[in-house]
C-alpha cells in the first residue's frame, strides 16, 4: 500500500503530511535527479562510443593527468561531507556552523571547478580541443556538463549562504539544505563514475 | 483503514483563514483580464491555455498537412518545391506530435489529474505554470524558423544525422529544430515531475493508488515516460546543436563518427514517445466507456497493470525503427520479439474495453462514437504495427507510405479520437455548458470517414512501393487513385476540424437557452463530477474522502438485497455546491513567464548572436531569483507561518536548481 501511517520523515515542525511521507519538494528532487541519471546515461554512452575515435588526431586518453585529476576528485569527494555537516549543524539548530560549513562546500566545489578549467585548458595546449575528433567533443561534452551542474551547485548554495546570512535560513528550514544536498551528492556520484569509466579505465 | 484519518496536505489549510472570502485573495478568480491569464497559477485555467494552444497548433499542422497532401493529389505537380516540401512535413510531424497531441494530453491532464485524485492544485502551482509558458515559447521559436531561418527544419522530425548537418542542411532550419525542442523538451520535464508529485503525494483521504481512475493512472504512467524518455533526446539535441552552432564531431562521418548514434539516442526517446502520445487517450476512452455503458471498468487492476507493462517495455523496443539500419541480426531479432510482445498488453486492453461494454446500457453519445472509434482504429494500427514486428516484412515496408499509414492509424485514429472525445466528454466541467450532440456526431462521422479516405489508401501506396517523403510522383506506378483519394480523406478531415470549432461557438450560443448541465451531465462515475460545472477555482468544497474505486458513482448508487443498482442519492444531494468559505489557494505569479520570455533569446542568441544569450541569460536568471524571492502567499492574505503552504512552497532553491537544470538538462 502506497500510503501508510508512518510518520513522515521532515524536519521542520510545520510541513503537512503528504501521502507517501515524503516531502512535496523532496521528492521532485529525487525524480529529478532520476532524469539527470537519464541525461548522464547518454552522455556517458555517448563517450563510451566515442572513445576511441580519433580521426588521426590526439586522444583525450593520451592526455589525461590521473594523478592531478585524483587530487581534484578527492576535494570534491570531500565537499559531500562537508555538506553533510552543514545539514547536521543546521538540524541541532547551530545556524553559523551550518553557513560555515555551506561557503566550506561551495569553495571545495570551487576548486574542483576551478582545476576542472585548468585542465580543459592544458588539455587544448596540447593538441585536445573540442572540435579535434569525436573522441575529444565527447570528452568536453560529458566534462562540461558535469562541471556545468557544480557550478549550478555552487550558486544554491551560495545562495543558502546568502539567505544564512540574513538570517532566513533556521533550524526549520533543514529540509531546504538537505534537498540541495541531495543535489549536490548526486553530482559527486556521477563524478565517481565520470572518473572511473573514462578517467581510470584505459583505452584500448 | 487507517490512511483515512490521515490529514492531507491541502486539507490541514483550510481551517484558520475561514473569516477571509476567496474574493479578497489576490489570485484572478472571476476576472478574465488578461493579466489574470498571464499570471495564473491555477491547473484548470492552465489546463485550458495548454488546450487552446494546441488546437491553434493543430490547425497550424493540419494546413501543412493540405499543402502536402495538394502537391500529392495528382502526378508530377509543382505546387511546392521540393525543399519547401521537406520543411512542409518536418514542421508538420513537428507540430503535430509537441505542438499539438503532447499540449492536449497536458491539457487534459493538468485540468483532470487534481480534479480525479481529490486536490486543490497540482504540487507545484508556478512551476506549472512555468511548463506552459516555456512550452509555449519553445513552440514560438520553432515555428518562427519560417521567417527568421531561412524556412523551416527540413530533416524529417526524426533528423537523421549525416542530413541535419549543415553540410546537407544549410539553413538555420535545424537550429530552430534542436533548440526548439529543448525548450519543449526542458518543460515537458518540469510538468512531468510536478504531476508525478501531484498523483503521489496529493490524493484525498482514503484515494489509494488502486482507487484512482484510470486516467489518472495511465497520465502518471505518461509523466513517468516524458521524465525519463526527454532527457535522452535532451542529449542528442545537444550534441546536433554542438556540431552545427560549435563544430564538434559527433555526427560527421569523415571524421570517423557514427550516424547511428542519433538514430539509437533519438528512437531511445522516441519510441516511448509513441506510448507519451498513445496513454493520455487509452485513458480518457477508459473513463468514457464505463460512463455510457453504466458498467464499472472490466479488470480495472488489468487495465492499470498493462498500462504500467506498456510503459516499461515501450523502452525494449525502440530499434525497431532501425531495422535496414545494419544492426545485425540478434538485435533484429531481440526487438523483433519484444515489438510483438508489447502487443499483449496493449490487446489485454482493447479485450478489457470490449468487455466493458458488453452486457452494458450503452447511449451512444458524441463521447462514446469517438471512444468506440478509438478502439476501432487503434486496432488497425496496432495490426499494422504487428506486421512491422516481422523484420522481414518491415524491411519491405521501412520509408513507404505504409509506415505512414500505420503510425496515423495509432496517433490519429487512436490518440486524436480519443482525445476528441474527452473534449466532447468533459467540457460541460471545464466550461459549464454542453457540446451539441447532433453537429458532435456529424463531427465524428466527418472525421472517421476522412480519416479512413485519407490514410486507409496509404497502407496500399506503401505495398505498392511509393516511399514516404517524396515530393512528387510520375503518372502510371498505379499510385495516382490513392494520392487523390488521400487528398480528398484530408480536406475531409479538415472539414471537421471546422466543424468542430463551429460546434464550439454555435453550442456556446445556444447554451442561453438551454438549463445549465449542472455538475454531472453524464452521469459519470470519478471525482470531478462531485464539483459544480465549471470547477470553482479551489476545486472541492471539502476535500472528499475516498472509499471506493467509482467513488462519485457509489455516492449516487447502492444496491438492494437482490443486487440490483438502485439510486440512493440524486445528484443535487451528492454534489458540492462551490462554496469556497475558508479555502486557501495559491498567490499568482507573472515570474513564470519572465522566465519563459528569456528562454527563446537565449535560444536566438545561439543560433545569431551571442548577446542575446546575455539577455535572455539574465531575463531567465533574474526571473528565478525574483522567484524565489517572492512568498509563496500574498502577504494580504495575513495568515499566521503555521498554516503556511508548504506543500505550494516547491519554488525554493532546490526547484530553482531544478528548474535551471531543466534548461540545460
Amino acid at each position: 500500500m502506497a500510503t501508510t501511517t508512518t510518520a513522515p520523515v521532515v524536519t521542520h515542525q510545520d510541513a503537512h503530511q503528504t501521502n507517501t511521507g515524503i516531502s512535496n519538494n523532496k521528492l521532485a528532487m529525487w525524480l529529478f535527479l532520476g532524469t539527470e541519471c537519464l541525461l548522464f546515461g547518454g552522455l556517458i554512452s555517448t563517450y563510451l562510443l566515442y572513445k576511441t575515435r580519433g580521426n588521426g588526431r590526439t586522444l583525450p586518453t593520451e592526455v589525461f593527468d590521473i594523478p592531478f585529476t585524483s587530487v581534484s576528485s578527492f576535494v570534491l569527494l570531500m565537499s559531500s561531507l562537508t555538506m553533510v555537516l552543514s545539514l547536521s549543524a543546521l538540524r541541532r539548530g547551530e545556524v553559523e556552523r551550518s553557513r560555515a560549513w555551506l561557503l566550506t562546500t561551495a569553495m571545495l566545489g570551487g576548486v574542483f571547478v576551478g582545476g576542472q578549467v585548468y585542465e580543459f585548458t592544458t588539455f587544448i595546449r596540447e593538441g585536445v580541443g573540442f572540435t579535434t575528433n569525436p573522441a575529444s567533443s565527447a570528452f568536453f561534452t560529458l566534462t562540461g556538463f558535469h562541471g556545468v551542474h557544480v557550478s549550478l551547485g555552487i550558486l544554491m548554495l551560495m545562495s543558502l549562504v546568502v539567505a544564512s546570512a540574513q538570517g532566513k535560513l533556521k533550524q526549520k528550514n533543514a529540509e531546504t539544505v538537505e534537498i540541495i544536498g541531495l543535489y549536490w551528492h548526486f553530482v559527486d556520484i556521477v563524478w565517481i563514475f565520470i572518473f572511473t569509466v573514462i578517467y581510470l579505465i584505459p583505452a584500448e | 483503514m487507517a490512511i483515512i484519518e490521515q490529514p492531507l496536505a491541502i486539507e490541514t489549510s483550510e481551517a484558520p483563514v475561514a473569516q477571509r472570502p476567496l474574493g479578497s485573495l489576490t489570485r484572478p478568480q472571476g476576472g478574465n483580464g488578461w493579466r489574470d491569464w498571464l499570471s495564473t497559477v491555477d491547473h484548470k485555467r492552465i489546463g485550458i491555455m495548454y488546450g487552446v494552444a494546441a488546437m491553434f497548433f493543430f490547425i497550424v499542422g493540419g494546413f501543412e498537412a493540405l499543402l502536402l497532401r495538394t502537391q500529392l493529389a495528382f502526378p508530377e505537380q509543382g505546387f511546392l518545391s521540393a525543399q519547401l516540401y521537406n520543411e512542409l512535413y518536418t514542421m508538420h510531424g513537428l507540430t503535430m506530435v509537441f505542438l499539438f497531441v503532447m499540449p492536449l494530453a497536458a491539457a487534459f491532464a493538468n485540468y483532470l489529474i487534481p480534479l480525479q485524485i481529490g486536490a486543490r492544485d497540482v504540487a507545484f502551482p508556478r512551476l506549472n505554470a512555468l511548463s506552459f509558458w516555456v512550452w509555449l515559447s519553445g513552440a514560438v521559436f520553432i515555428n518562427s524558423s519560417w521567417l527568421v531561418g531561412g524556412g523551416g527544419p527540413d530533416c524529417g522530425w526524426f533528423c537523421y544525422s549525416p542530413n541535419s548537418g549543415v553540410t546537407f542542411s544549410p539553413t538555420h532550419g535545424v537550429d530552430f529544430y534542436a533548440v526548439g525542442l529543448l525548450i519543449i523538451g526542458a518543460a515537458s520535464i518540469v510538468s512531468s515531475l510536478n504531476l508525478i508529485v501531484t498523483v503521489l503525494n496529493m490524493r484525498a483521504p482514503g484515494m489509494s493508488l488502486f482507487r484512482m481512475p484510470v486516467l489518472t493512472w495511465m497520465l502518471l504512467v505518461t509523466q513517468f515516460l516524458l521524465a525519463f524518455a526527454l532527457p535522452v533526446i535532451v542529449v542528442a539535441l545537444f550534441l546536433l546543436l554542438f556540431d552545427r552552432v560549435f563544430d564538434s564531431q559527433f555526427f560527421d562521418p569523415d571524421a570517423g563518427a557514427d550516424p547511428l548514434l542519433w538514430q539509437h539516442l533519438f528512437w531511445i526517446f522516441g519510441h516511448p514517445e509513441v506510448y507519451i502520445i498513445i496513454l493520455p487517450s487509452f485513458g480518457i476512452i477508459s473513463e468514457i466507456i464505463p460512463t455510457f455503458s453504466r458498467k464499472p471498468i472490466f479488470g480495472y487492476s488489468f487495465m492499470v497493470f498493462s498500462g504500467i507493462a506498456i510503459g516499461f517495455m515501450g523502452w525494449g523496443v525502440w530499434a525497431h525503427h532501425m531495422f535496414v539500419s545494419g544492426i545485425g541480426p540478434i538485435s533484429v531479432a531481440a526487438f523483433s520479439l519484444s515489438t510483438m510482445f508489447i502487443a499483449v498488453p496493449t490487446g489485454v486492453k482493447i479485450l478489457n474495453w470490449l468487455a466493458t461494454m458488453w452486457g452494458g446500457k450503452i447511449r451512444f453519445t458524441t463521447a462514446m462514437l469517438f471512444a468506440v472509434g478509438t478502439v476501432a482504429m487503434f486496432t488497425i494500427g496496432g495490426l499494422s504495427g504487428v506486421t512491422h514486428a516481422i523484420a522481414p516484412a518491415d524491411t519491405q515496408q521501412t520509408d513507404t507510405y505504409y509506415i505512414v499509414a500505420h503510425f496515423h492509424y495509432v496517433i490519429f485514429g487512436g490518440g486524436v479520437l480519443g482525445l476528441m472525445g474527452g473534449a466532447y466528454f468533459w467540457w460541460p466541467k471545464a466550461f459549464g455548458y454542453m457540446l451539441n450532440e447532433t453537429r458532435g456526431k456529424i463531427h465524428f462521422w466527418l472525421m472517421l470517414i476522412g480519416m479512413n479516405l485519407t490514410f486507409g489508401p496509404m497502407h496500399v501506396l506503401g505495398l505498392q512501393g511509393m516511399s514516404r517523403r517524396i515530393d512528387t510522383y510520375s503518372a502510371g506506378f498505379g499510385f495516382d487513385l490513392w494520392n487523390l483519394v488521400a487528398t480528398i480523406g484530408a480536406f475531409t478531415i479538415a472539414l471537421a476540424v471546422a466543424f468542430f470549432l463551429y460546434n464550439i461557438f454555435a453550442s456556446k450560443r445556444d447554451a442561453k437557452h438551454l438549463p445549465p448541465p449542472g455538475p454531472d451531465p453524464w452521469d459519470a462515475r470519478s471525482l470531478e463530477w462531485m464539483v459544480p460545472s465549471p470547477a470553482p477555482v479551489h476545486n472541492f468544497d471539502e476535500i472528499p474522502t475516498v472509499e471506493s474505486l467509482d467513488e462519485w458513482w457509489y455516492r449516487k448508487y447502492g444496491y438492494d438485497e437482490d443486487g440490483n443498482v438502485v439510486r440512493i442519492a440524486t445528484i443535487e444531494e451528492a454534489a458540492q455546491t462551490g462554496n469556497a468559505e475558508g479555502v486557501h489557494l495559491p498567490s499568482p505569479s507573472f515570474w513564470p513567464l519572465v522566465v519563459a520570455v528569456g528562454l527563446p533569446l537565449i535560444g536566438y542568441g545561439i543560433i545569431f548572436n551571442l548577446w542575446l544569450c546575455l539577455i535572455g541569460g539574465l531575463l531567465t536568471a533574474g526571473g528565478l531569483f525574483a522567484w524565489v524571492l517572492e512568498p509563496v502567499d500574498d502577504p494580504d492574505t495575513g495568515h499566521g507561518h503555521d498554516d503556511h503552504h508548504d506543500d505550494h512552497d516547491g519554488d525554493d532553491e532546490a526547484m530553482v536548481g531544478a528548474v535551471a537544470d531543466g534548461e540545460e538538462g
